[in-house]
């Protein structure tokens, strides 16, 4: 099943490779990762989105809180949450196209952050999913370029990871 | 007092109540080691390889209550510890290496002797840190031996650059040390220890199968207790032997790969296995469906991690073996309920009869000395009170079976990583806690050559061990899986061109033994006990062809042994 493990960890130099480095080590699945310092800036925020059986993932988070930098660490999955994911898309928009593209990124309630001659770049947020079917909509255009973010999440309500 | 890092570092050391490290010089803790010339609290043992020096403070730790401390230089003197680290890491034991490192300037550049060491050793240490300050060096040593030996114990590196230990601060040992992000739990919980209690009480054919967790908690006298309490049968893994006394009644011998029939079938015929700080090995298990079949599980084990690892248990508990143990002994004793008494003199009874079957039998009457000959005689000689270690191999095994260790922390050598070139480095640490005590190590005469140089730092700081080299010309434990699984095909496995080690040990100032006849054997294990003061190096012309039995093929089951 498809996890999203929400970590904080201290935000020292080889904290992010601690972890890459045990999802290697073991052979832990790893689909994204996101990371950066939160408000307070001796902690780091990591979202991993792993697959895995449930002996699986329960290694993986045993494994993850073992390591002496994570501080803290929540498995998202297990709660009601949100979950988001940021794209850049950089898509070729001439003559006629340009309404067409126009259209989608309104429907899809993305905008257009950039703009040239010859092309569109496109912000869209949203779940995998959502961002997937955006790409598929885009079938008619040429795309020159993808940018995602990998998965953020936070839990519902007042559940929150922090220290 | 302003004092620079390369003192800071020494009086750090002093502080940590650190009396010997290991190590090995070169540029980059030149300053260290001007430091440690300039002081008496400290003594350093220089080693010949520093692959020897990092296998010296594991046997300095795991024969002591105190973690074992290794110095070595930047680049090749980092990258000759890695084996050292690697073995520690397996094995968990409390280790604190230091490495100099480049200037701080120089990071990154290639710099002469330049590795990234903690990227090299992030994958092998429980933690590993870059000092960048010399302000920062006092607290992180002080949590490098903190968390090296807290929770799981296991190596800590302090990769230290060289213009720290020359730039100055003011010394402050911090007093204590708290890390918001690590705080292993030691108290096992409750509600776990009674459900476990209602386990254990239950049982009809229950086992008791402990690991090294119980060495490293020093709880063999909680173990011994509980054990006792409740009559059960108790098996060792390598790594626990001692923790319960070998020549007691209720002791089945070790488990697993090559364990004995009767734990062996113990484990797979038990009702409830009760496993106490040790981690369900593969060496163990054997085939993992096959594991157990008939088992409820219960499991205490310091390491969230370890626990429904490789085999799912019933109840866990996390903690502290001794004290886990304690509570569980204070809660049965409170039950005042009692196992089923019948039903336990049945399984005993079925016990016997599979110890009846002497799966440790060997040629008593053979021309050839039998390697398993050798160390029941050395455990005679030694009346089973010497400290022993190992290397990696046949001699490791026969060891384990025949030598019978009465006593925790006595038993030294390496499974989890199974590093020739272990034992003799590793007794030199063992000699260096232990300078009043008799110290041994099993060999043969492919391991002893990854780390023969060893013998000239035995020298220079009289440290008369007893080396035991079981010489049968082969790579035994190679020959023997070449034997029973490659058709005899022999590939690579005969030692050739062997030294003449009695003229070796001569020539590196030792005392040197040649043993070929089986009636010599005693003879010579008592001459060489009589040197107190000299390294004796026996090399014992062994049977070549004998194996390690019993033994459990890879893939079967526990109940799938090869006997003799
Ligand atoms: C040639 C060769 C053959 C081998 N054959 C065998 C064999 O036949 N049988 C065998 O048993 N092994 C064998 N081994 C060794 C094997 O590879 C493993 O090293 C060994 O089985 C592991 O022992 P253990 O389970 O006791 O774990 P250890 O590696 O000793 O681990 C200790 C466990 O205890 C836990 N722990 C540590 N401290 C505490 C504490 N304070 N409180 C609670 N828990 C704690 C740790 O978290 C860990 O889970 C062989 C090795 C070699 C090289
Ligand atoms: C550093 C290292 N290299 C290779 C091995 C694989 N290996 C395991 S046992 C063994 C043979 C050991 O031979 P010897 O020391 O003569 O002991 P014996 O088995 O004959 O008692 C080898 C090569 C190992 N364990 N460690």
């Amino acid at each position: 099943m498809r996890h999203i493990i929400s970590i904080l960890i201290e935000n020292e130099s080889g904290a992010l490779s601690r972890v890459a480095g045990l999802f290697s080590a073991r052979g832990y699945n790893i689909e994204s990762l996101t990371v950066a310092p939160t408000d307070d800036p001796t902690l780091s925020r990591m979202t991993l989105v792993t697959r895995g059986s449930d002996q699986i993932i329960e290694q993986i988070t045993k494994q993850l809180n073992k390591l002496v930098d994570v501080v803290k660490l929540m498995d998202l999955t297990e709660h009601r949450h949100i979950e988001r994911e940021m794209m850049l898309v950089k898509v070729k928009a001439q003559g006629t196209e340009r309404d067409e593209v126009k259209r989608l990124v309104d429907i899809f309630r993305g905008r257009i952050v950039d703009v040239a001659a010859t092309t569109y770049t496109v912000e869209l947020t949203g779940t995998g999913d959502k961002l997937d079917a955006f790409i598929t909509a885009l079938e008619g255009s040429v795309i020159l370029e993808v940018v995602r973010s990998g998965v953020m999440g936070i839990a519902r309500g007042d559940v929150a990871l922090k220290i | 007092m302003e004092l620079t890092g390369a003192e800071i570092f020494v009086r750090c050391l002093k502080e940590e109540g650190v009396d010997v490290i290991f190590g090995y010089p070169g540029g980059a803790v030149l300053h260290i080691y001007d430091a440690l010339y300039r002081q008496k609290d400290v003594t350093h043992v220089l080693v010949r390889h520093e692959q020897g020096a990092v296998h010296a403070a594991e046997g300095y730790a795991k024969s002591s209550d105190r973690p074992g401390v290794a110095l070595v230089t930047s680049g090749p003197g980092a990258t000759n510890a890695i084996t050292g680290i690697a073995d520690a890491y397996m094995d968990s034991v409390p280790l604190v290496v230091f490495s100099g490192q480049v200037n701080t300037a120089l990071i990154g550049n290639d710099a002469f002797q330049e590795v990234d060491t903690v990227g090299i050793t992030r994958p092998i240490v429980k933690h590993n840190f870059l000092v960048k300050d010399v302000k920062d060096l006092a607290e992180t040593i002080k949590k490098a031996f903190y968390v090296a030996t807290t929770g799981r114990p296991g190596p800590v590196v302090v990769d230290i650059p060289k213009d720290v230990t020359a730039d100055k601060f003011e010394f402050k040992y911090p007093r204590t040390v708290k890390m918001r992000s690590y705080n292993p739990t030691v108290k096992g919980h409750l509600g776990q220890i009674k459900k476990a209690a209602d386990l254990i009480l239950a049982a009809e054919k229950p086992m008791v199968y402990s690991g090294g967790g119980v060495i490293l908690s020093h709880a063999s006298k909680a173990l011994t207790e509980f054990t006792r309490l409740l009559g059960y049968p108790i098996t060792n893994t390598l790594m626990g032997l001692g923790a319960y006394p070998a020549t007691d009644r209720q002791f089945v011998g070790m488990l697993g790969m090559h364990g004995t029939y009767e734990a062996n079938m113990g484990m797979h015929h038990a009702d409830l296995i009760i496993a106490v700080g040790a981690r369900f090995d593969d060496r163990v298990t054997g085939n993992i469906e096959k594991f157990c079949p008939h088992a409820k599980i219960v499991h205490i084990d310091i390491d969230p991690a370890s626990i429904s690892k490789n085999v799912k248990v019933d109840v866990p508990i996390v903690g502290d073996v001794d004290r886990v143990l304690k509570e569980l002994v204070k809660e049965i004793r409170e039950r005042k309920g009692k196992p089923d008494a019948s039903a336990l003199e049945a399984w005993w009874q079925q016990i016997e009869e599979w110890r009846a079957m002497d799966c440790l039998k060997y040629d008593r009457d053979s021309d050839l000395i039998k390697p398993q000959y050798v160390i029941e005689k050395l455990w005679e000689v030694t009346k089973g009170d010497a400290f022993v270690t190992s290397d990696v191999g046949q001699h490791q095994m026969f060891t384990a079976q025949f030598y019978k260790f009465d006593k925790p922390n006595r038993w030294i050598n390496s499974g989890g990583l199974g590093t020739m070139g272990f034992g003799l480095p590793a007794a030199m640490g063992v000699q260096m806690a232990n300078p009043k005590d008799l110290v041994c190590t099993v060999t043969g005469e492919a391991s002893i050559q990854m780390c023969i140089q060893e013998l000239s730092t035995c020298l220079q700081y009289q440290l008369p061990i007893k080396v035991v080299n079981l010489n049968n010309r082969y790579m035994g434990m190679v020959r023997q899986w070449q034997e029973f699984f490659y058709q005899g095909r022999y590939a690579m496995s005969y030692m050739d061109a062997l030294p003449d080690f009695v003229k070796l040990a001569e020539a590196y100032g030792h005392v040197g033994m040649r043993i070929e006849k089986p009636a010599d054997v005693e003879g010579a294990l008592k001459e060489a006990m009589k040197l107190k003061d000299r390294l004796v190096f026996m090399d014992f012309i062994t049977d070549q062809g004998e194996n390690v039995y019993p033994m459990i093929p890879a893939g079967a089951g526990q109940n799938e042994m090869i006997l003799v």
